[in-house]
């Protein structure tokens, strides 16, 4: 043990005991130094993390209002929110996935996509989340899975609202759709705080222009969160308020009679009430079912839509502007009593043609021989060109398109859906600013019998036709009549008032006497372009036929309709109300290369406007019952 | 020939420091209530903890039986131990985490680092208790040799909280030894000299593994990487911040009830605590953590022989290294190095490792003999 000795014990546990000490006084130090960080966080900054603790566990979870239900004017629904039922699966509860589908199996059908995309949402999942495996369940199947529920733990079945036209393609270009939110809408939104929980927006139709009340108000409510989000207990609650129910003026079995007898053809038909504006009727044929696009349409689907030569998702009642050819006369020939040129009862030779002074140009009446000597009713009843010609050649352009545009010709009516065409009334300005050519005489007559530059949609027909029968009280059209205060159709309503424009104004009443009546002479008189509908009518129906021509018909040449190509066959266009000493109902039709307005579209809108009259009416207002044409029997008034 | 010299003082039934037992209990129990917290009522987890803290107990306890004479005899044959099986883990060790830690033995996985945690001391403390001290500088050289080889393996693991824990466990040794105040003085200025280092040069991207560079470099800004590498250090702060001076409670700890804090069990087990318990929580931890550290301290000087003097110190001051560097690192002070709070955090071998440390301080305290002839 020598080596022992070198060592000094004493002084050696003094450094010992030193040593010791001094690294208790640093620890203490330490310890401080940690209480002061400990002091800074929880004491000068605790507000501050309480704040960042806060966000961390407190949610707001937004919930979706229901959307409300759109009725026709009758409470018919229109359009309305269904169940659809998912089945989910919750993947940290299920031991044995392929044991389960084989067990679901049994009672419901699984497809191999259905795992596919099953197995492709749950990547984007957390395991505690439902994960769909089966979307669109039907009834039958939702109870069989139902009554064994407690044989599928970890299996739910969800039930969301969404959209749903019970009545598929029926009036789908009036009342749209609703629609996934895009990026574009939802940047564009008013109110982005609302659509927090929303998907579904209106693209189209009704659907879009009402989608503010339609919506409704969000809702929240306060929960815990955990880390990965899932909500532990909700705190508070605040109930969203379901969008407003809407009813239309649009009468179903009214628009349903239409869209049949408009079946198989390209066209549109639009019915107004005229004493109101309300639109009785829209239908632009063919259609297609806004089902579709609620989820989302397959790519298939839209582009057989989109591309299709018939143009179903084109809405040609508001959108198509077509020539409105002879439908204009009853309008033209007013202004000419308007300005003084003619009375009703001043002749105009019809030989057959028409020609400019100074011109060799022969404008041509469509009856070869001509009218011979017509009046306003006469020129009319027998749509005689000549006489047009000649009175829009008096009349100038200017005074032309300036009186026709009170009836809403060349400019938006105003309609509440959105797309609506403006169709185009032509004048001296316009062709300057559009072609940068000055106005050619000849122009002015073609515009006399409604060819030429203008062009109009059935919608403005419809409105013009209407203010007509109203002497000059014209109305803004529109779909949605009122909001009603509660759930169901029943009950107090709010009525969606609309501006009412200035009513046209005339020099003498008795014009629109004038006016009226060469339409009615149209279908009643002798010689009238649709006297073929005047049988069976137990009142009077006035109506003017139109054709607009697709092509130009070359000078002497005669329109063959045989020899024409269908899509270059004319435009038939018919437009008519009744019953004429108190209109109910104006319509407007056109059928794209229908051939002549008196043989295809007349009856189309005869047909209506007495199914309307005599069957879709109140029992009370009712006028006759039907008829058949081929039946002459005087049918006994109703009691 | 000096063993005749002593007797015993009386002869207890069982060597324990009843002090030092009271305290380590309630920090046991403390464990056990924040980490039924933290786990959101996992008994599972909190009876594996129970059952590793009953073995630590037992270790203790059994290491306390003997005196620190017997235990002086096997220490380089430990310390020769704890760097095969630091060989073995380089040579076949199990892969966890990204770090090569674990030795598997077939019936039980082993973290030899735990056990150098102990021996290296122990072997710095034996090799140096009978030398002249203030050490001289061959035996200074050989000391340094002793804690670096053992250092330099967990490092390789790599396990750099570790290596850290275990080389600064051997300085402490050197230093209770009396090492030079000039070189500990140097020694500071090398350490601050290697910060600026690395705080002003890319020298770190050569030396350490991308994941320890990450600690760092979050260390430095937290808020660079919010959802990665920083997410542990901003959750952390926002729980023990929130936490205020009194603490939300248990039932109303948001940040761990709602799992918002990673690590809620093991690392960042001093958030959980500091959101429940507040400033007020923190004060009376650190004031049992010092009792204990204060009744180390004292029984190091109380202790007889050099062997056991340093043994105890080293111990002791490793414990608050452990307590200094975990809070230090869940209140943003220091970079995430991966050290557990003592006696709370859950974890295996490390809580063996601490009470076998505290049963080696109860040894020397309670096998205390008198000189005979100093009487």
């Amino acid at each position: 043990m020598a080596r022992l000795l070198l060592k000094n014990a004493i002084q050696e546990s003094r450094l010992f005991r030193d040593r010791a000490l001094i690294s208790w006084v640093v620890m203490l130090v330490l310890s401080l130094v940690l209480l002061y960080r400990l002091f800074d966080l929880q004491i000068n900054q605790q507000r501050h993390y309480e704040l960042l603790s806060r966000d961390n566990w407190l949610k707001r979870v937004p919930i979706a209002p229901t959307r409300g239900l759109i009725f026709d004017r009758n409470g018919r629904v229109l359009a309305e929110n269904r169940p659809t039922y998912t089945l989910e699966v919750i993947p940290e509860k299920i031991e044995d996935l392929d044991l389960l589908i084989e067990r679901l199996r049994r009672f419901i059908s699984i497809s191999d996509s259905d795992i596919k995309r099953f197995e492709r949402y749950r990547k984007q999942k957390r395991r505690f989340d439902r994960v769909p495996l089966r979307f669109k369940l039907s009834l039958e199947e939702v109870a069989r899975i139902s009554v064994r529920n407690h044989e599928f733990e970890g299996v739910h079945i969800s039930d969301t609202l969404t959209r749903y036209y019970p009545h598929g393609a029926l009036a789908a270009h009036a009342i749209g759709y609703v629609g996934r939110m895009n990026e574009t809408e939802l940047k564009n939104l008013e109110t982005p705080g609302n659509y927090r929980a929303t998907h579904y927006i209106g693209k189209i139709g009704v659907e879009k222009t009402y989608e503010d009340e339609l919506h409704g108000k969000i809702g929240w409510q306060q929960v815990e969160t955990n880390v990965r989000g899932r909500t532990l207990r909700v705190l508070s609650r605040e109930a969203p308020t379901p969008g407003k129910n809407l009813s239309l003026s649009l009468d179903l079995q009214l628009q349903s009679f239409v869209e049949k007898q408009l079946q198989n053809k390209r066209s549109a038909l639009v019915a107004i009430e005229p004493s109101t504006g309300n639109v009785l009727a829209l239908a632009s044929m063919p259609s297609y079912d806004p089902n579709k696009f609620v989820h989302g349409i397959k790519v298939k689907d839209y582009h057989e839509l989109l591309y299709s030569p018939d143009r179903p998702l084109f809405n040609r009642a508001i959108r198509g502007q077509y020539p409105p050819g002879s439908t204009v006369k009853a309008f033209v020939g007013l202004a000419g009593l308007e300005h003084g040129l003619r009375t009703a009862t001043d002749k105009t030779y019809c030989r057959g043609w028409y020609q400019l002074k100074g011109h060799k140009h022969r404008y041509r009446d469509w009856k070869k021989t001509g009218h011979g000597s017509v009046n306003f009713y006469q020129a009319v009843e027998q749509s005689c060109d000549v006489y047009f010609y000649r009175l829009a050649q008096e009349l100038g352009i200017n005074n032309l398109s300036h009186f026709l545009h009170k009836f809403g010709f060349g400019h938006r009516v105003g309609i509440d859906i959105p797309g609506e065409a403006s169709g185009l009334m032509p004048d001296k300005a316009w062709k300057r600013k559009r072609y940068r050519k000055p106005w050619y005489p000849g122009e002015t007559l073609i515009a006399g019998i409604g060819q030429g530059y203008t062009l109009a949609t059935p919608l403005q027909l419809a409105v013009a036709t209407a203010a007509l029968s109203k002497r000059g009280k014209i109305y803004r059209p529109r779909l949605a009549f009122s909001w009603l205060a509660n759930r169901n159709y029943l009950g107090a309503s709010h009525v969606i008032e609309t501006p009412v424009p200035a009513p046209i104004e005339i020099k003498s009443p008795k014009y629109w006497d004038d006016a009226i009546r060469s339409m009615v002479e149209v279908v009643h008189g002798r010689r009238g372009t649709a006297r073929k509908q005047a049988k069976g009518l137990q009142y009077k129906m006035a109506g003017k036929t139109g054709t607009a021509q697709v092509v130009g018909i070359k000078q002497d040449a005669k329109y063959d309709a045989d020899k024409l190509d269908k899509r270059h066959w004319d435009h038939a266009l018919f437009v008519a109300f009744a019953p004429v000493e108190n209109p109910k109902i104006a319509v407007a039709v056109i059928v794209e290369n229908g051939g002549s307005g008196s043989s295809t579209a007349a009856p189309l809108a005869r047909n209506v406007v007495d199914y309307y009259l005599t069957e879709v009416l109140p029992v009370n207002e009712r006028i006759g019952s039907p008829s058949k044409k081929d039946k002459n029997a005087v049918v006994a008034p109703e009691s | 020939m000096y063993q005749h010299l002593y007797r015993p003082l009386k002869k207890p039934f069982l060597h324990v420091d009843v002090l030092l037992l009271l305290m380590l209990l309630v920090l046991s129990a403390v464990s056990l209530v924040i980490l039924y917290s933290a786990s959101n009522g996992n008994l599972g987890l909190v009876w594996r903890q129970a059952v590793r803290i009953m073995l630590g107990f037992g270790m203790m306890v059994f290491i306390a039986q003997f005196s620190s004479q017997q235990i002086e005899r096997v220490v380089p044959w430990l310390y020769l131990l704890g760097v095969f099986l630091l060989v073995m883990v380089a040579v076949m060790g199990t892969i966890g985490k990204g770090a090569q830690r674990w030795l598997d033995l077939g019936f039980i996985r082993f973290q030899p680092s735990e056990l150098v945690k102990l021996t290296v001391p122990m072997m710095v403390a034996w090799y140096l208790a009978d030398k002249p001290l203030p050490p001289r500088y061959k035996d200074l050289f050989i000391a340094l040799l002793l804690l670096m080889i053992p250092a330099a393996l967990v490092v390789k693991q790599p396990d750099l909280g570790t290596s850290l824990l275990i080389a600064s466990a051997g300085g402490f040794v050197i230093l209770l030894a009396g090492l030079q105040t000039w070189l500990i003085m140097s020694g500071l200025g090398l350490a601050a000299g290697f910060g600026l280092l690395i705080a002003y040069t890319p020298i770190l991207e050569y030396l350490l593994h991308p994941y320890q560079l990450r600690r760092v470099e979050t260390f430095i800004d937290p808020e660079k990487d919010p959802l990665g590498a920083g997410y542990h250090i901003i959750q952390s702060k926002i729980a023990i911040g929130s936490g205020g001076l009194f603490g939300k409670g248990l039932e109303n700890s948001t940040q761990s009830r709602f799992e918002f804090l990673p690590e809620r069990t093991t690392d960042f087990i001093f958030a959980v605590f500091g959101e429940a318990f507040g400033l007020l929580g923190f004060i009376a931890l650190i004031l049992l953590y010092l009792a204990i550290i204060t009744r180390g301290l004292y029984i190091a000087i109380q202790a007889q022989g050099m062997f056991a003097r340093l043994l105890a110190g080293s111990i002791t001051l490793t414990f608050f290294v452990y307590i200094f560097v975990n809070i230090g690192m869940v209140t943003g002070l220091l970079p995430v190095v991966g050290v557990p709070l003592p006696l709370i955090s859950y974890g295996g071998t490390s809580i063996v490792t601490l009470f076998a440390g505290f049963g080696l301080l109860m040894s020397v305290h309670t096998h205390k003999r008198l000189l005979s002839g100093q009487h």
